[in-house]
């Protein structure tokens, strides 16, 4: 098993998990690098990525294992030969040939981009700083089996906050990953509900960095 | 800050459609370019990626250095929506740009029910709907395909079509074209020069004169334009250019697969099939040729999946050395290849099991009608005995699934034909019961009919098309006669293929109608949950046209057709011929059993007929 690391950005951002997937098999095959394949009745070339990611979502930490048939290749030869064969956005930062167990993956640290058209509203990131430092904050969640509260506090380190320009806010927050995960965007939904006049006309969302229990970047 | 056609994206559906950027794209520097081609297919984007003739086309243009060729979708629904609440105009996917930016707006129009999205498209580009409105060289509106073999319905909104295959014909009118901008020349004069190209068909240049009655009278010609306009086609297959660096989306389309051309044409003559006339004659590409383009299509792409796909796969003459070189190729890439429109022959059968393009859940025929008789006038040459043999087989090897095509409404058809289907598919089952090996999973048949709607350039021309009634009645007998509860039966409402029907033999008397449909909200005629049949009967009342003139009239035989100026090569004496013979249930062999005398043969300069 070998893993590696991508960053997803651009137009990139609006592939869904399950086309990123096909995308990175068909990525490898025309880059000469063959894949195993699943021994299945519809055998499917073996990649897997670690953390599916919302369609709109950007992300510099994507991990995604993988499996050559063959000879083994230099991992840097590996990274130039996919970079070669991949479209704009999708990008290989670097190939480990081994990685840490996925169970070891805890925390992700992501990025807001708030963005007000007429100016970041006075006092925005002191409202919100007190928002997320409340006990509790349930928010609404969608799932498989209908609509339910979500109290995201306990999955959620910490937060940053910081006004970059007059018109966006940065929301810098490290959230769970993994059992129970923590939807970022989860952070917006809060200030929907509890703060609706900090609204963001547009907001934008970033994985930044992923980590273990320990908070050890992860690989 | 992010721009306000980003900010749409997260909240419609598959949003990769609209964003470009995918492996193969071409991108251009636009200081370079001199023609600037937005080149629109009229549904959505998974639908107009898997088609062929436009990959074709887009790789021609952009083979011409200072022509940047552009693509264009129909957005969904929720895209639209999101478009005109917040007054942006459609883009195209590789630059980025509003498609009314550009120098020319192109379609390939395959399906008469996408001539809404056709209207729909240029009004979301805020593009004026009318070649009348639009002036300058700028937004020069063209378009191809087969349903632009009968032009008429469009004409109003289209400057100028082009017909037939397009590899050469798209060059020559890049050619005038670029003239014309080069030269300054007035739209009027660039119609006029662009006329001359082979193949082209400028609706401007001619009036019809409609009788009393509404039939067509005479189409009177603006002196210079060609009497005749004839289609083209590509004599030598293999040196015609085709895409083996093809565009591979990064969202799933309906057809993600390669997809190699074997041949053009189709030797069979079935007469209610508009292709297989107008697609004449028949031209093949080499097995050698095949191959490479194969190979190259595949280590490209990196697609893991090829489709040899023509008009009837089994008419391939080198289709056993193609497979004998491609199947050992695909297994060693643990490639897989997909083989449609293959005939019940031996061959085909051998072939099958050697590609498992077939899984045992697939077995697909269209008998297109229930008796003999009856497919002898239609001359789809398929006995029940191959069906039945072939059932036979693939039952004793383990298949379980069959799906059975009929249409009803065909010409003298009577209740003993379509009580035929339910007497074939009783045989079927039987045939289940003495040779299934998997008894407990049981049989599965998917029985579906069409609503037959007869189309210009085939023998049924001129025929009339049932009632809409008439075919649910005939609908309902059949399902009263299907006892088996393997059976599964779906009828389509009848709604879409007699809209569908008009607009094959419409005129240009539609145009007001398709306008009135499209203000009122017609678009995606073709997907269910957005066809809207009462916008569309709002429309002909509105605008005082009888869909009945062009469905259940039928049209004389002396009569001037409104698609009589545009030749596909196959004469009209011969339709004629064909029509009579179809009276008499009277055969007609395929090309290579003899020629029929179609004429399409006369379209072809240097080399002979499907040789």
């Amino acid at each position: 098993m070998t893993r590696l690391l991508f960053e997803k950005t651009g137009k990139a951002v609006w592939i869904s998990h399950l086309d990123l997937m096909r995308l990175f098999q068909r990525a490898f095959q025309r880059a000469g690098l063959p894949l195993t394949h699943t021994h299945g009745f519809n055998p499917r070339p073996s990649v897997s990525i670690a953390l599916p990611m919302s369609v709109g979502v950007e992300s510099g930490c994507e991990l995604l294992d993988f499996a050559l048939d063959g000879a083994a290749v230099p991992c840097e030869e590996i990274r130039d030969r996919l970079n070669a064969a991949l479209v704009s956005g999708v990008r290989i930062l670097r190939v480990y040939e081994d990685g840490q167990k996925l169970k070891n993956l805890a925390w992700l640290d992501c990025c807001l981009t708030l963005e007000y058209d007429h100016g970041v509203p006075p006092e925005a990131a002191g409202r919100l700083r007190a928002l997320f430092s409340r006990p509790s904050l349930p928010v609404q969640k969608k799932s498989k089996n209908g609509v339910t509260e979500q109290d995201i506090i306990p999955l959620l380190k910490r937060v940053e906050l910081e006004q970059a320009e007059e018109n966006t806010l940065t929301l810098l927050a490290r959230v769970r990953c993994q059992n129970p995960a923590l939807n970022p965007m989860q952070l917006l939904a809060a200030v929907d509900r509890y703060q609706p006049e900090l609204s963001p006309d547009f907001c934008r969302c970033r994985r930044v960095e992923v980590y273990d229990e320990n908070g050890n970047v992860f690989r | 800050m992010t721009d306000r056609k980003q900010r749409l994206l997260p909240a419609v559906q598959k949003p990769a459609r609209y964003t470009g950027g995918e492996w193969g794209e071409v991108q251009k520097n636009k200081d370079e370019i001199h023609i600037r081609v937005a080149f629109c297919f009229p549904d959505t984007y998974e639908i107009g990626m898997s088609n062929l003739g436009m990959r074709i086309l887009y790789g021609v243009m952009n083979n011409q250095p200072d022509v940047w060729c552009e693509r264009v979708f129909a957005p969904w629904g929720d895209m639209e929506a999101a478009l005109r609440r917040e007054a942006l105009p459609l883009w195209a996917l590789e630059s980025q740009d509003p498609v009314k930016d550009f120098d020319m707006i192109a379609f390939t129009i395959g399906y008469e029910m996408a001539y809404s999205n056709v209207l729909n498209m240029l009004d979301l580009a805020g593009v004026p709907l009318h070649a009348s409105e639009r002036t300058g060289l700028k937004n020069i509106v063209f378009a191809g395909g087969v349903c632009t073999f009968n032009p008429e319905p469009l004409a109003d909104f289209v400057d100028f079509f082009s017909l037939g295959e397009g590899e050469e014909s798209t060059v020559e009118i890049l050619d005038v074209y670029r003239r014309a901008k080069a030269e300054d020349w007035t739209k009027e004069w660039f119609l006029r020069e662009v006329a001359k190209v082979p193949g082209v068909y400028v609706p401007s240049l001619y009036t019809p004169v409609y009788e009393p009655d509404g039939r067509l009278k005479e189409i009177i010609r603006v002196e210079g334009a060609p009497e005749i306009v004839t289609k083209r086609i590509v004599e030598n297959l293999d040196e015609a250019y085709f895409p083996t660096k093809m565009l591979v989306p990064s969202t799933e389309i309906v057809h993600d697969r390669a997809n190699l051309e074997l041949f053009r044409g189709c030797i069979r003559g079935c007469r209610f099939c508009q292709a297989g006339f107008s697609c004449r004659p028949v031209r093949r590409k080499s097995p050698e040729v095949l191959y490479r383009q194969a190979t190259e299509l595949l280590e490209h792409s990196g697609n893991n999946e090829i489709t040899l796909s023509s008009l009837s796969t089994s008419d391939y003459k080198d289709l056993r050395e193609l497979t004998d070189a491609l199947i050992p190729y695909c297994e060693a890439h643990k490639f897989s290849m997909s083989v449609p429109s293959l005939r019940a022959d031996n061959f085909s059968r051998e072939l099958m099991e050697r590609v498992q393009a077939v899984r045992k859940s697939g077995l697909t025929f269209a008998p297109e009608a229930g008796t003999q008789r009856l497919r002898d006038v239609i001359n789809k040459n398929l006995q029940e005995e191959e069906i039945l043999s072939t059932c036979a087989i693939a039952f004793a090897g383990g298949w379980s699934h069959v799906k059975l095509y009929f249409m009803l409404g065909l010409p003298t058809e009577t209740d003993e034909d379509v009580l035929g289907i339910a007497e074939l598919v009783y045989k079927i089952i039987q045939l289940w019961k003495e040779n299934g090996v998997n008894r407990k999973r049981g049989l599965s048949i998917r029985l579906a009919t069409a609503y037959f709607v007869p189309k210009p350039h085939t023998p049924f021309q001129w025929e009339q098309q049932i009632t809409p009634q008439e075919y649910l009645r005939r609908c309902k007998l059949l399902k009263e006669h299907l006892y088996s509860k393997c059976v599964e039966y779906d009828y389509h409402s009848p709604d879409l293929s007699r809209l569908e029907a008009v607009f094959a033999r419409g005129d240009r008397r539609l145009g007001p109608v398709i306008e009135e449909a499209v203000r009122s909200g017609a678009r995606l005629d073709g997907w269910d949950e957005y066809f809207r049949y009462d916008l569309w009967q709002e429309a002909f009342a509105k605008c005082g046209v009888d869909p009945n003139f062009y469905t259940v009239r039928g049209y004389g035989e002396e009569e001037l057709l409104p698609w009589d100026m545009m030749d596909v090569g196959v004469s009209k004496a011969f339709l004629l011929r064909e029509r009579r013979r179809a009276y008499e249930s009277r055969v007609t062999p395929d090309c290579r059993h003899g020629c029929a005398g179609c004429g399409a043969n006369c379209l072809l300069k240097e080399a002979g007929c499907d040789d």
